[in-house]
């Protein structure tokens, strides 16, 4: 099941992403 | 006017009409969507045209243009403040050691991607839904489906796209 169905997994989503892409912007910014 | 006058006003107008966006979407993410389908199950109870009929429309034409003016807002911004440039921030700032700048990019790319996909996959498609353009069952069917996991991918996106914007002056979590 799509986790974007439900709004809990939406959420979810948002906030493993945000996680990711802090890692990414440090890994950039201190490129 | 000067610039401090105009940098300060551009910021507000970013923040108002973001606030009409992401309100909006939030709306039809929370609140629609479960109450459509609430609207549908209830076979006895009086239906959802009323929803698609009086709050779609204008709920929609509040949504996609407070989307437009946060993103221009939001450029012009950029272009105002000396600190940052729209290439710098588009780029992420790679190599310039700026973490603020870098975390401003991410932010400004994830709000570009969600102005797309709220004019290009979730209004094409809610005027399918809506019947304001013709559309077959089928067509209507699978618009419905791209315009609802258009708006989720935007709510998931805007969670991320929040913390980054506040924190290109403030600071990451970590």
């Amino acid at each position: 099941m799509n986790p974007l169905d439900s709004i809990s997994g939406t959420i979810i989503t948002g906030v493993v992403l945000a996680v990711i892409l802090t890692v990414v912007i440090n890994a950039l910014a201190g490129a | 006017m000067d610039s401090i006058m105009m940098l300060s006003l551009e910021r507000w107008v970013h923040f108002l009409a973001g606030v009409t966006w992401i309100g909006l979407l939030y709306f039809f993410n929370f609140v629609n969507a479960p109450a459509m389908a609430a609207a549908n199950a209830d076979k006895e109870g009086p239906g959802p045209a009323a929803i698609g009929k009086y709050i779609m429309p204008r709920a929609l034409a509040w949504f996609r243009w407070a989307a437009v003016v946060t993103w221009v807002s939001g450029a012009m911004y950029i272009v105002s403040a000396g600190h940052y440039s729209l290439h710098g921030v588009f780029t992420l700032g790679v190599g310039q050691g700026n973490v603020g700048l870098t975390t401003l990019g991410m932010g400004a790319w994830l709000g570009t991607i969600m102005l797309f996909n709220v004019w290009v996959l979730i209004w094409p498609n809610q005027k399918k839904v809506l019947g304001l353009v013709a559309a077959t069952d089928a067509e209507k069917a699978r618009a419905r489906r791209v315009a609802f996991l258009a708006s989720r991918i935007n709510t998931a996106l805007s969670i991320p796209m929040l913390l980054f914007m506040g924190a290109a002056s403030h600071s990451l979590p970590f």
